[in-house]
């Protein structure tokens, strides 16, 4: 059963001179993963703050657990909240046994936890040496254990997998995969696109402090109506002369569909003797994110068009 | 554990850690124990000298390298953090504003303190069991309890400056001018002002001027205890004041209470 564990109503905040996000409205519930994506500086950063109780919101209500993130009352789901933070750099003539075991004491987790998140994220050999001699990656899987710590029911990871190699980034989605199974909310805030879309839920996109797009990935691709893009090799010239599909060639291999054609064009392809091979794509997060700034950025212009 | 014990910890084995507590104990110990045997010698006697004009001796040193060592030491406390960003990381975590405060007030301090009843509490176990000096326990117990206020003082004047600014290197400087304000601008005008108006400012008004500044308080408890023949400047004649030694020390907690504080209300407000 699903309840939900974070809760924005029309949530602004403002800086002196600066709107960092603008009647943001977001549900999230247990066991769900959301990517938060968005340009440099569009409030992602500024939304987790809000989230975690660091600074206050200017406008609006939020709810975590239940309880204003900034009261008394959320001292204690504190420990059940787990944060990466982006571009940290650990105490650096400390071990990261003795990082990682400072971070327990505060969050009072066992100490009996500490050497084997360390070995999970795959610094067992290192751990009794200093931050200071690891390298980028090591820094970000210490940091992910940091965030880890105490089985957390909510986690914030900001660009959690900068710096990681394929496999450590495989291996970060299976303990994502594994923690929200268990009943975990994620939010995972990335810039890295490619690859993040099938470990996320929901997916919402920021931009100048606006949130332009929220929703499943089917429900953002059918918004944006992006064309599926097939590929076949071996029927060269015949596509042309087809009336039902010679409308959506873009060139002699490759057609764009809109998105509820697929099946039955696939059908027609299909049924040609000569077709060698077929790629069917669904337009992907990266296409996705750059319709739906594009779109954001096109009202702007509009706006201000209006404006003069 | 309960996290303010948990940062206390770190804090503490950080400064054994980067071999700050070994220096600053080195550095007492050496300090005292020197002026102790052959501080007679720059004044010109050979000889041991007297109890008096060691403490006297020790005080105009200690007022210039204790408080110098209390904000090297701790002006990075907060401000590194922010920079590195685990201040905003520890924030996130079950541990309050004032909570992580008292955390590193009470590990730096205690290193402070520490430092303190080693460094200078070997010369006084050297100097009781070598020479048949009278009062040593007593002088030296007032010298050191002190020595570890003004340390602890400047402690939290450096958080102060921690939590104010931003950026490390500023911190850096204005520790360095806040130095220099105490230890000698402050005594400097006071100077000029006794010089420079005769009749301005009475004995009872200089001691209470000199309440604003610790390192002044930290020689005036010092040297009123002693013979005035060995004391001199602004404190020759401060000294034989109507304030008694409670008073001045109750002022010299205040100096460590009262900028806690001031520090605890900026770091509520500050943005991470």
């Amino acid at each position: 059963m699903s309840y939900p564990v974070v809760t924005l109503e029309s949530v602004s905040k403002h800086y002196k001179h600066l709107r960092a996000l603008d009647g943001i409205n977001l549900t999230l519930n247990s066991g769900e993963i959301m990517g938060l994506f968005g340009h440099n500086g569009a409030g992602k950063t500024t939304m987790m703050k809000l989230i975690l109780g660091v600074i206050t919101v200017s406008d609006g209500q939020i709810k975590v657990c239940g309880v204003d993130p900034k009261s008394k009352q959320a001292w204690n789901s504190r420990k059940e909240i787990g944060y990466l933070p982006e571009n940290v750099s650990f105490y650096e003539q400390l071990t990261g046994h003795e990082v990682l075991t400072y971070f327990a004491r505060l969050k009072s987790v066992p100490k009996g936890q500490v050497s084997p998140l360390l070995e999970k994220v795959g610094l067992s050999s290192a751990m009794h040496r200093q931050v200071k001699t690891y390298s980028k990656g090591m820094r970000q899987r210490l940091g992910l254990a940091q965030a880890f710590l105490g089985k957390p029911t909510l986690l914030l990871l900001d660009e959690p997998t900068v710096g990681l190699d394929p496999i450590a980034t495989q291996e970060f989605y299976l303990s994502v995969n594994q923690l929200r199974n268990e009943g975990a909310s994620i939010i995972l805030c990335s810039h890295v696109l490619p690859g993040v879309e099938q470990h996320i839920d929901r997916a919402m996109i920021l931009s100048n402090g606006k949130s332009i797009a929220i929703g499943t990935l089917d429900e953002l691709r059918q918004q944006a109506n992006l064309p599926v893009v097939i590929k076949t090799q071996g029927i060269n010239g015949a596509l042309g002369q087809n009336e039902n599909l010679s409308q959506f060639i873009v060139d002699a291999t490759q057609l764009h569909i809109p998105q509820e054609l697929k099946v039955n064009v696939l059908k027609q392809l299909l049924d040609y003797d000569s077709l060698d091979d077929i790629q069917v794509e669904n337009a992907n997060l990266e296409q996705i994110y750059q319709y739906y700034l594009r779109m954001a950025a096109g009202e702007k212009n509009q706006n201000s068009k209006g404006a003069i | 554990m309960n996290p303010v014990f948990a940062v206390a910890l770190k804090e503490f084995q950080d400064s054994l850690r980067n071999r700050w507590f070994v220096s600053i104990t080195f550095i007492f110990s050496l300090l005292s124990i020197g002026l102790s045997y052959y501080g007679s010698v720059a004044s010109g006697h050979i000889g041991s000298p007297s109890l008096s004009t060691t403490v006297a001796s020790l005080s105009s040193l200690s007022v210039f390298i204790i408080p110098l060592i209390a904000l090297l030491l701790c002006y990075d406390s907060f401000v590194g953090e922010h920079e590195s960003g685990t201040l905003l990381l520890l924030m996130t975590y079950p541990i309050s504003h004032g909570q992580l405060l008292l955390g590193k007030f009470l590990g730096q301090g205690s290193i402070i303190t520490l430092a303190t009843i080693l460094g200078f509490g070997s010369a006084a176990v050297l100097l009781s069991i070598t020479t048949d000096m009278q009062d040593v326990g007593r002088s030296f117990s007032l010298f050191i309890v002190t020595s570890s206020l003004l340390g602890l003082c400047f402690v939290a004047l450096a958080y102060i400056i921690s939590v104010s600014v931003s950026e490390k290197s500023k911190a850096a400087g204005i520790a360095l001018i806040t130095w220099l304000f105490f230890v000698l601008v402050f005594d400097l005008v006071l100077l000029g002002l006794l010089v420079g108006s005769s009749d301005a400012i009475t004995q009872h008004g200089l001691v209470q001027l000199m309440m604003f500044n610790p390192a002044d308080l930290f020689r005036l408890i010092n040297l009123s205890s002693l013979s005035s023949s060995d004391v001199n400047g602004v404190l020759a004649v401060a000294i034989n004041s109507s304030f008694s030694t409670g008073t001045l020390l109750s002022a010299m907690v205040a100096w460590v209470v009262v900028p806690l504080g001031i520090t605890l209300i900026i770091f509520r407000q500050k943005n991470l």
